[in-house]
């Protein structure tokens, strides 16, 4: 996160009073998320993909699906692969380049929930143990920036990992034939991510980009669909109580559950 | 003649690695290396022990063995980065090739990039950086042995290279993972609990001002589970703080040792 700009100063201290009387900016409650848009399989050529709109900040995430080699320690597991760019036509702050910190952490926050919560049931991707097995690459990739890129990263990867279809295939020799028809990718699990903001002292939820530009702290619960913790992620220049950890565990499963209805259709 | 010392612990090496211990935790509550549930490892911090840098310090906790150096605050290059009302703080989290098992690419990995992010972001809170405005104060923690829980290792000991630079500082942070290992909640992970445990929660601690500024988790736990582990770590922290005092008061007695001779 970039430091705060001096003239965000000024707007630090409008926001974290509305933030102490309840009231956000946008008219928002504090623990209310921005309106949210899903739209599947808009990218034709990826196996899966999605582009969620949360507010303003607009992400999308395409699957791709290759073959390649299985790791030594789970020789009968296909591997996953989660990667992030903040790409420049999303923010004048967005630089072109290899991944910088930033992206780094987005992506392994989302590889960190879907790994945990073991949403992929990689063990169906093995081809032949200790050869060949599926790789899943989920590509993230940021078109607008305004404010809490991880919850929309995390719903966008989830919403295109429930639309991803694989091709049918059969083995000959080693090689792999394709067939014709496709199968959904194996799913068991779905992790959703809540973010919060701490402004003067007090939890906000889904913090949009003047929010998080004077936010003294972030935190990410990332919670299964059994109501289960499966990652956390801390990030800003500040700190939170124990108090105001418990107390934000208890508002990320109402939220999670809340997401969910959202994003995982029936 | 080389090589027969040398395939002797290549071949131990591979044992370790293959040998996948059935029980991490025995019927008494005993842990793999003898230590009680809600056991630390025993740890050594020395403050100090660099010639060059303004700060240093070096703990050993259980097996890690980690070096953390502190250089100024001073002049920031490139100057662009500099701020006018503060100072820029930047940190290098690396872990050293021969660190683990196998050989690790001393290039930084995504993994060492976030880490380096994340206790930054741990260490910034207790630094009063509006003191040192245009200036930057970096951080560099090597990890020289790895086992387990060493962004939690590393943050304890560039706390203390920052109090030895004489950074003025809200508080020392100390910081300690607990976890679920075979069902059961656990203080301070070592490499084997971490990667066959079931949940790790990594988190730092302000002490004095109730303050947490790392938790990150990764696993499955219940929120009730979860609220025990914090409290774990926490008490870990606090045993942790007492051994970070300990060590920077013992630099001074040495001092003062070989002044009074």
């Amino acid at each position: 996160m970039t430091p705060p700009p001096i003239v965000v100063r000024v707007k630090q201290k409008r926001i974290a009073e509305l933030v102490s009387s309840g009231k956000r900016l946008d008219g928002r409650g504090l623990t209310a998320y921005r309106e949210i848009q899903v739209e599947v399989g808009v990218i034709e050529r990826a196996e899966g993909s999605a582009r969620v709109r949360l507010g303003k900040t607009e992400v999308m995430a395409g699957i791709k699906i290759e073959t390649g080699q299985p790791f030594p320690d789970v020789p009968n597991q296909g591997v996953l692969t989660v990667n992030a760019e903040l790409v420049p036509l999303a923010s004048p702050t967005f630089e072109p380049g290899p991944p910088n910190e930033n992206a780094v952490e987005l992506a392994r926050i989302v590889d960190r929930g879907i790994r945990e919560s073991k949403a992929i049931e990689l063990e169906k991707l093995c081809v032949e143990p200790g050869k060949k097995v599926f790789i899943v690459f989920i590509d993230v990739y940021v078109l607008n920036h305004d404010g809490n890129l991880i919850d929309a990263s995390a719903m966008a990867a989830l919403a295109a990992l429930l639309n991803t279809k694989m091709f049918n295939y059969e083995l000959e020799g080693g090689e792999i034939k394709i067939k014709p028809g496709y199968t959904p990718l194996p799913i068991r699990n779905h992790p959703i991510a809540v973010t919060f903001a701490k402004i003067n002292d007090k939890l906000i939820v889904d913090p949009w980009l003047e929010e998080e530009q004077v936010m003294d702290a972030r935190l990410t619960m990332t919670l299964d669909k059994d109501g289960k913790i499966c990652a956390i992620q801390k990030g800003g220049y500040g700190y939170f109580t124990t108090q105001q950890i418990f107390e934000a565990a208890k508002i990320a499963r109402e939220k999670t559950e809340e997401l969910r209805k959202v994003l995982v259709k029936g | 003649m080389l090589n027969i010392p040398k395939r002797k612990t290549e071949k131990k090496r591979l044992n370790v690695l293959q040998k996948k211990p059935e029980k991490l935790i025995d019927k008494d509550d005993m842990r793999l290396d003898g230590r009680k549930l809600n056991e630390l490892r025993p740890t050594k911090i020395e403050v100090g022990v660099l010639g060059n840098a303004d700060g240093s310090a070096y703990i050993e906790q259980g097996k890690n063995k980690i070096l953390a150096a502190v250089y100024g605050p001073k002049e920031v290059h490139p100057r662009h980065l500099a701020r006018p009302d503060r100072a820029v703080l930047r940190c290098r989290y690396h872990m050293a090739p021969f660190s683990v098992d196998e050989r690790k690419s001393p290039a930084p990995s995504r993994r060492e990039v976030e880490l380096s992010k994340v206790i930054r972001e741990a260490l910034e809170p207790s630094i009063f950086v509006e003191y040192y405005p245009r200036t930057s104060i970096d951080i560099f923690i090597e990890v020289l042995q790895a086992d387990g829980g060493t962004r939690c290792a590393g943050i304890t000991t560039a706390s203390l290279a920052l109090a030895d630079a004489g950074i003025p500082m809200r508080d020392l942070v100390a910081a300690c993972a607990s976890g679920k290992v075979d069902g059961h909640l656990v203080l301070d992970l070592m490499d084997v609990e971490d990667k066959a445990g079931e949940a790790d929660v990594p988190l730092a601690l302000m002490p004095n001002l109730n303050a947490v500024t790392l938790l990150q988790m990764d696993g499955s736990l219940t929120i009730e589970e979860f609220e025990k582990a914090v409290n774990l770590a926490l008490d870990g922290c606090k045993q942790l703080y007492t051994l970070q005092k300990e060590a920077l008061k013992s630099k001074y007695v040495a001092v003062k040792e070989a002044l009074d001779e």
